[in-house]
Formats: structure tokens, sequence, C-alpha cells
């Protein structure tokens, strides 16, 4: 099968820190590919480089074909983006959030709006279109930014720890409609999570990385038969170790108190 | 074209819903114009200067606009940190686009302030005398709102979080306000002060406003509008490079 994603000895260095270390791999078309690693292992940064939001030391990225770094609007067009902290505007309604995006990526007003309803209804927040984000919980956040991501009908769907901080319910809701998406769209998916079992359950093919290194690659078995274990929770701590890693606060939670100080409702 | 209209419009759409906001921010003109406008009005006028409110209302209405174009851009550190910068920057259009929609969403929202303040000023007496020059009273509204936008624009660009808020207010709003032309006239200044008024290209931005709402202008008209476009578009060149520059 054809790749659809390819890197080439990518590398970002923040100063004198190297966060992603002279890493290539490639991502097939239509697989649900996992990017697994230990916090702060350099998962968000490659993201970030593949997405065009941050330009490698050194390496290059080819998407669908496109140079990301030299033809970066053609490789925007080709995938969607859920981010691992919100990215919604929360003074915004759903539908306007969806609408905005769609007008940003060029989708014609009618497109726009059968899209809005089809994807909204998927995602089972149809009814909820006219709220305020700001009053959604974590999960329809979620949700919105996934219908958000696929509104333009990429063919690759970024989602960095997309299942972070929800309950099984909502993980579970929100695996099944990617399998879908991936299984009827053929939709290539790009995805990170610290659940092994979830990562086991959905993806194709696994990449782990930790110290900015990828250590292994392989399908979830293949990885399981490598290190002798029975679960991918145990293959990955037998390769990347049982030592803590420091989890970094968020900036969102540090600027909420700011902004609450400077009397914005956020 | 289409992302400098979403992005516009989403400015527009957030100011015209927040109404406490809208009324939040004609406190501190209204407070200027009463305070100031009845309170120094005799000394002005035994003085010989005329009216002070007829003085006093072009600059205060520069200044609702100025405080509102710089919040306008400075609103780019909170979508850095709560995330909407992300979707934008993703999106297939150039860091250009993104910046100027922004910056004419966050201009328009300040024009409006503007002109409310100017309808409350003809409230409290403030009188237009020639009502042909009031739309260039709105390119020079536009000139100042621009100009401030983009300046809050380059600010939020190379600022990291809202801990220097207190530093830009102190240090860049509040000098840009008070040391200009908006409550005293600019002539027979002490030198040093005229210096610094005449370098400030809010100054010019006043003085416009007063030559098409009504007054004299001290510099003239054409000298006020020269100025303010080629700062306006000086801190849009600034403001666009430091914003293709912001890495998130
Ligand atoms: N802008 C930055 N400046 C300096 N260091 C950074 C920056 N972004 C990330 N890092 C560092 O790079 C490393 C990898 O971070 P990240 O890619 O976010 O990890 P992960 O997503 O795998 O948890 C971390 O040590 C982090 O502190
Ligand atoms: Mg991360």
């Amino acid at each position: 099968m054809e790749n659809i994603i390819e890197t080439k000895n990518l590398t970002k260095k923040f100063g004198d820190f190297t966060a992603v270390n002279n890493i290539s791999f490639s991502v097939k078309k239509g697989e649900m590919f996992a990017f697994l690693g230990p916090n702060g292992a350099g998962k968000t940064t490659t993201i970030k480089m593949l997405t065009t939001l941050l330009a490698p030391t050194e390496g290059n990225i080819t998407m669908d074909g496109h140079d990301v770094f030299h033809q970066q609007n053609k490789a925007r067009q080709t995938f969607g983006i859920v981010f691992q902290d919100p990215s919604l505007d929360d003074e915004l309604t759903a539908y306007e959030n969806m609408d905005m995006h769609g007008m940003l990526y060029g989708i014609p007003a009618a497109q726009r709006k059968e899209r809005i309803k089809t994807l909204l209804d998927f995602v089972e927040l149809w009814d909820r279109k006219d709220s305020m984000v700001r009053e959604f919980s974590g999960g329809m956040k979620r949700r919105l930014e996934i219908a958000r991501g696929f509104m333009h009908k990429p063919k690759i769907l970024f989602l960095d720890e997309p299942t972070i901080g929800l309950d099984p319910q909502t993980r579970n809701h929100i695996w099944a409609y990617l399998k879908k998406l991936n299984q009827e769209e053929g939709l290539t998916v790009f995805l990170t999570t610290h659940h092994m079992e979830e990562a086991d359950r959905v993806s194709n093919r696994i990449a782990i990385i930790d110290h900015g290194k990828i250590i292994a690659q392989g399908s979830p078995e293949e990885l399981k038969q490598r290190t002798g274990k029975q679960t991918l929770e145990e293959a990955f701590l037998e390769l990347t170790g049982h030592q803590v890693r420091p989890e970094e606060a968020s900036s969102v939670d540090t600027l909420r108190g700011q902004a609450k100080m400077w009397g914005r409702r956020r | 074209m289409t992302a400098i209209y979403t992005l516009w419009l989403r400015q527009i759409k957030k100011y015209l819903r927040s109404k406490s906001r809208i009324i939040g921010s004609l406190g501190q003109p209204i407070l200027f114009l009463v305070a100031l406008g009845f309170g120094f009005g005799h000394i002005f006028e035994q003085a010989g200067q005329g009216n002070y409110i007829q003085f006093l209302a072009p600059g205060v209405i520069a200044m609702s606009i100025l405080f509102t174009a710089i919040f306008g851009g400075i609103e780019i550190i909170w979508d850095r940190q709560f995330g909407f910068l992300k979707e934008t920057l993703v999106a297939p259009v150039s860091r250009f686009e993104i910046m100027l929609g922004r910056t004419l969403g966050g201009a328009t929202v300040a024009i409006f302030q503007g002109i409310i303040v100017l309808f409350i000023s003809m409230l409290i007496g403030f009188r237009v005398t020639n009502f042909a020059l009031l739309p260039l009273a709105l390119v020079f509204m536009f000139l100042i709102a621009l100009m401030f936008t983009a300046l809050g624009t380059a600010i939020a660009s190379v600022v990291q979080d809202m801990t220097g808020f207190p530093l830009i207010m102190n240090f860049i709003v509040m000098p840009l306000f008070f040391l200009s032309g908006s409550l005293f006239p600019p002539g027979n200044l002490p030198s040093v002060l005229n210096v610094v008024v005449k370098i400030n290209p809010l100054s010019y931005g006043i003085d416009g406003l007063r030559g098409t709402l009504g007054q004299m202008a001290h510099f003239g008209l054409p000298a006020d509008f020269v100025v303010m476009v080629v700062i306006a578009a000086a801190l849009i060149g600034v403001g666009s490079y430091l914003f293709s520059k912001i890495q998130v």
C-alpha cells in the first residue's frame, strides 16, 4: 500500500534540547497509526511539525505527495487535526465553530450547511448546535473537535490524545466513530494515546517514541511477540522502562487563573 | 479573501454579543468627558481657548478607539493560550491573511466604540460643526483603529502571556494617550513634552479628528492624514512580520 506520510531524519531542537531526534517513519494510506510514548517523549512536537505549526530543525516530511514545508497550504488541505489542548472558540456556538472552519477551508456555503448537519448528527451534537461551546462538557468539546477536524474531508486525521480526561463511555464512543470513518471513508488516522488497550484495539501499526527517538515499530501483535508480553501495556513498559516521567502543567490551567484576574469569562 | 472575512466576522460577532463589555468600556470615556469636560471647562474658557468639551471630545473618542484597538490586537494572546490560534494556523491560508482579518475585525470594533462615544459626547454638549466632514472623521477613526490594533497584534506576537499586561498598559497605552494632544492643546508646551507629543502618532489622529469634527487642526489635515497612513501601514507591516514568526 502507498505511504501517505513519510518523514526522513526529522529533528527538532529547542535551544540545546533535542525534543525529536532524527526520526524516520511512514504511515500507509488508510491505516490507523498509533504514535505512543511516555510524557515528554516528543509526540506532540512531531505532530506540530507534521501539521506545519513548527518548522523542523532538520529533515523533511512528505504528505500525500506534498512537501509539508514548501507546499504548506496543499499539505494543510489534506489533514484535519484534533490537538492535545482545546482549540475551540468557546465564545461561539458549536455551529459557528464548524462554519468558521468550513469558511477557512474554502468550502462553499451550501456544502458547509449540509456537512455541518451530517457531522453534528454523527457526533450527536446537532440538538446542541446553537449552544455556546463554553457550556459543553469535556467530552462534548472533544466530539465537536473531531467533527470539525473532519469538516473539510481530510485524507488524514491527527488526534493528539483525543480521549484524555474522558469517561470510558465517551472514549468508546469516539473510537467507534473513528473506526467507522476509517473503514467507511478510508480515512488515515494518526493518533496518540496513553491508553494502551485503546491503541491495541484500534491501531494497525504502532511506533513507540521515547526521548525523541523511535525505539520500536510494528503491529500490536508484533510488539507483544517481540517483548514476549501478553498485553501492549506490558510491552510498552518493557520497551520504555518503568521510570515515571514528569507531567507538564498545561499552559491553559495557568492562564485560566489570569483570565479570571482580568475579568474575562472563559 | 474568505479567510480575512471569516476572521473579521468572528470579531464582530463576539463584540455584538458581549453587551456587558460594550457598556463597561463606555464608563471610562464618560468619566473623562464629564469630570474633565465640566471640571476644567471654565478654566479652559477663561484662558481664551474656547469650549473645553468641544476640544476634549475628539481626544476621548480617540482614547476609546485606542484602548479597544490595542485590546483587540492583544486578544491573540488569549487565542494562543486557549488554543484557538492553532486552529487558524493549520488552515490552508497565509499568516498574512489571518493577521489582516483579525486586525480589520479589531479595528472595526474599535470604530464602533468610537462612534458610540461620539454620540455620547453629542448628548452632553459636543457639536459637530460640519456634517459634510463626518466621513473624513470616520477615515481618521479607521486609521487610529487600524494603527493600534496592528500595534496590539505586534505586541501580542512577541509577548507569551498576560503577565506583561500591566507593563503594556502603563508604559505603552497610557503614555500614548496622556502624551498626545488629547487633553491639552499641542501648541505652547514645554520643549520635551512638545517633542514627545509631536512624535506620538496618536496626536495626529486626534488632530485629524478635531479638524474634521469642528475645530482647527493644529498640524493641518493633510499632514495628519499622511502621518497616520504611513505609520498605520508601517505597523501593519511590523505586526504581520511578527505574527508570521509566532510558534505555538
Ligand atoms: N516550545 C518548546 N520549547 C522548549 N521545549 C519544548 C517546547 N515544546 C516542547 N518542549 C519539550 O520537548 C519535549 C517533548 O514534548 P512533547 O512533544 O510535548 O511531548 P509529548 O507530546 O510526547 O508528551 C518535552 O521535554 C518538552 O518539555
Ligand atoms: Mg503531547
